[in-house]
């Protein structure tokens, strides 16, 4: 079972993570958006961490919601909305139990990045942050392992793509032959997941 | 690059304490990053909310004040604001006549604008909006994001904000609104690129002896780039490109806008330009703004936004304003 450490974990992990990546994820923006998608990510997610601290929710589905709502309220841009409403969406689903199967994360997922899907009107191929989270979401009823793998090949994929949504798009075929940095990040958060399963199982 | 502030981590917010230092007629919440005209909500009249990420002052703030935006919502550099920031403004301005959201057509505005209507909805705000696309630049198409908005964003708040002034219930200010998005287009070209104070070197390379044709107002790179062209070249492009999309039959407005590196000088260089060209395809220019509006921080470079009006938006465009940097008629 995942109790609320672990998802504690995942989410100070994703911070580190895009701190760690901060200035690569600015570079892939620069190239075909405007250069601050990393320094955003490290802002939302830096008060992401403050958050979790003070409030010290008690359940999976209250860290991811209270997560989610952290980003909405920090970041701005297009990733404020749409990071925020993946964990809020995830965490909703996740309901208010006090631990949830690999299965239930899996499923609870789905419906975040459904989520994203709709708020954001893209789909795949469109070179976003969706060509890394379908695969790895659909990877996920496999394993971590698995999700991390495909999240990362889905991100690697974005670089033959032409935008269709979002800045890069403005673009068009001048956006071919660069790695989306939304992708990228998205491919990071899966990372962090696996890492935070192999690091410390389900925590109970 | 060398840069006039602290810490890149407090550019906006020592703006904000600059601004409400500078001008007492605006109250400005550095904290939650909403600046408002000091005395609203002002009994019957609708509220005119706009915001955007900073870097293209005087947009946003600059335009608040009677007969323009009632508030608004700077974010950070080149990023847009959060939806709380909106749902304070709101609360803020809202007199029960309801409040009009002025959004540039922006993926990131899009959805934090969204996100704050339904909050504010939810706080019994009533709450309309307009979407501003004027940027011919862009193919408006399933594979775009769509138009951006940039120099019609000026038209847009002062139109819609002397209809409001007036008294104009919000349904009528949101068509009007609407009305000048609708009847604006832009081009915009650029000389350098642009330097955010997070990245601190240029966004992306434009060799020495070449030019930009097409950008946004966050260092997206453009359409195409060229071999370095002549003000007068430059004019007949940009116009062209406009008239293309939009024919008027009636007067226009132009603004000839600098990004915010180049110096009026050349600015009115080129607005006689621009002129000249307008002239020479028939169109008939009722007023000229020429100046630093819509900036995209240090980048060098102007773009050009015609709005076609007919008597009752002239009319309106004419109104008294009174802002940090639009002003007459008072």
């Amino acid at each position: 079972m995942l109790d609320v450490d672990f998802f504690r974990r995942w989410m100070a992990a994703a911070a580190a993570a895009v701190d760690r990546e901060a200035d690569r994820l600015t570079e892939l923006d620069s190239a075909i958006g405007d250069a601050d998608h990393g320094s955003n990510m490290q802002r939302g997610f830096a008060a992401v961490t403050a958050v979790l601290e003070k409030e010290d929710p008690q359940t999976p589905g209250a860290v991811l919601v209270l997560a989610g709502r952290q980003l909405i309220s920090t970041v701005g841009g297009a990733s404020g909305p749409l990071y925020g409403t993946l964990l809020r969406r995830t965490g909703k689903a996740l309901g208010d139990a006090p631990a949830v199967t690999d299965q239930q994360l899996a499923e609870a997922f789905a419906s975040g990045v459904a989520a994203v899907g709709q708020l954001g009107g893209a789909q795949a191929g469109d070179k976003t942050m969706l060509d890394a989270l379908l695969p790895g979401v659909e990877a996920l009823g496999t394993s971590y392992a698995a999700a991390r793998e495909a999240a990362e090949a889905g991100a690697t994929a974005t670089v033959p793509m032409q935008a269709r949504k979002g800045r890069a798009s403005y673009l068009g075929e001048r956006s071919i032959g660069h790695q989306d940095p939304g992708a990228t990040s998205s491919a990071l958060l899966i990372a962090t997941l696996a890492e935070s399963y192999e690091r410390g199982g389900g925590g109970s | 690059m060398r840069m006039l502030i602290n810490v890149p981590e407090t550019v906006v917010a020592d703006a904000l304490r600059g601004i409400a230092a500078a001008h007492p007629e605006l109250t400005v919440d550095v904290d939650n990053r909403v600046v408002v005209r000091r005395d609203a909500p002002v009994a019957g009249k609708v509220g005119l909310v706009s915001g955007g990420g900073s870097g293209h002052e005087p947009l946003h703030a600059g335009f608040v004040g009677p007969g323009m935006l009632s508030a608004a919502c700077p974010g950070e550099v080149f990023t847009s604001p959060v939806p709380d920031q909106m749902v304070r403004a709101a609360a803020a301005v809202d007199s029960g006549a309801g409040v009009l959201f002025v959004v540039k057509n922006y993926t990131g505005d899009v959805l934090n604008f969204e996100m704050a209507a339904e909050l504010a909805e939810d706080e019994g705000v009533q709450i309309a909006k307009v979407l501003v696309n004027d940027d011919v630049a862009v193919t408006d198409s399933l594979f775009t994001a769509g138009r951006r908005g940039t120099g019609a964003t000026l038209f847009v708040e002062k139109i819609a904000g002397a209809a409001a002034e007036e008294g104009a219930p919000l349904e009528r200010v949101e068509a009007i609104g609407r009305r000048v998005n609708e009847a604006s287009r832009s081009f915009g070209v650029a000389l350098s690129s642009v330097t955010t104070p997070a990245k601190g070197s240029p966004t992306f390379d434009l060799p020495p002896g070449e030019l930009e044709l097409g950008i946004g107002i966050h260092g997206e790179p453009g359409r195409e780039r060229r071999p370095m062209m002549t003000s007068g070249e430059i004019a007949d492009f940009a116009v062209d490109a406009i008239l293309e999309d939009l024919r008027p039959d009636n007067p226009v407005l132009l603004l000839v806008n600098g990004m915010g590196a180049t110096p009026l000088l050349e600015l009115y260089g080129f607005n006689a330009e621009v002129q000249r060209v307008l002239s020479e395809r028939h169109v008939v220019v009722a007023r000229t703004l020429v100046g630093n509006y819509v900036t995209s921080l240090d980048m060098a470079g102007c773009s050009v936004t015609l709005c076609q009006v007919d008597e009752e938006l002239l009319r309106l465009w004419d109104a008294p304003v009174e802002t940090p940097a639009l002003r007459w008629g008072r």
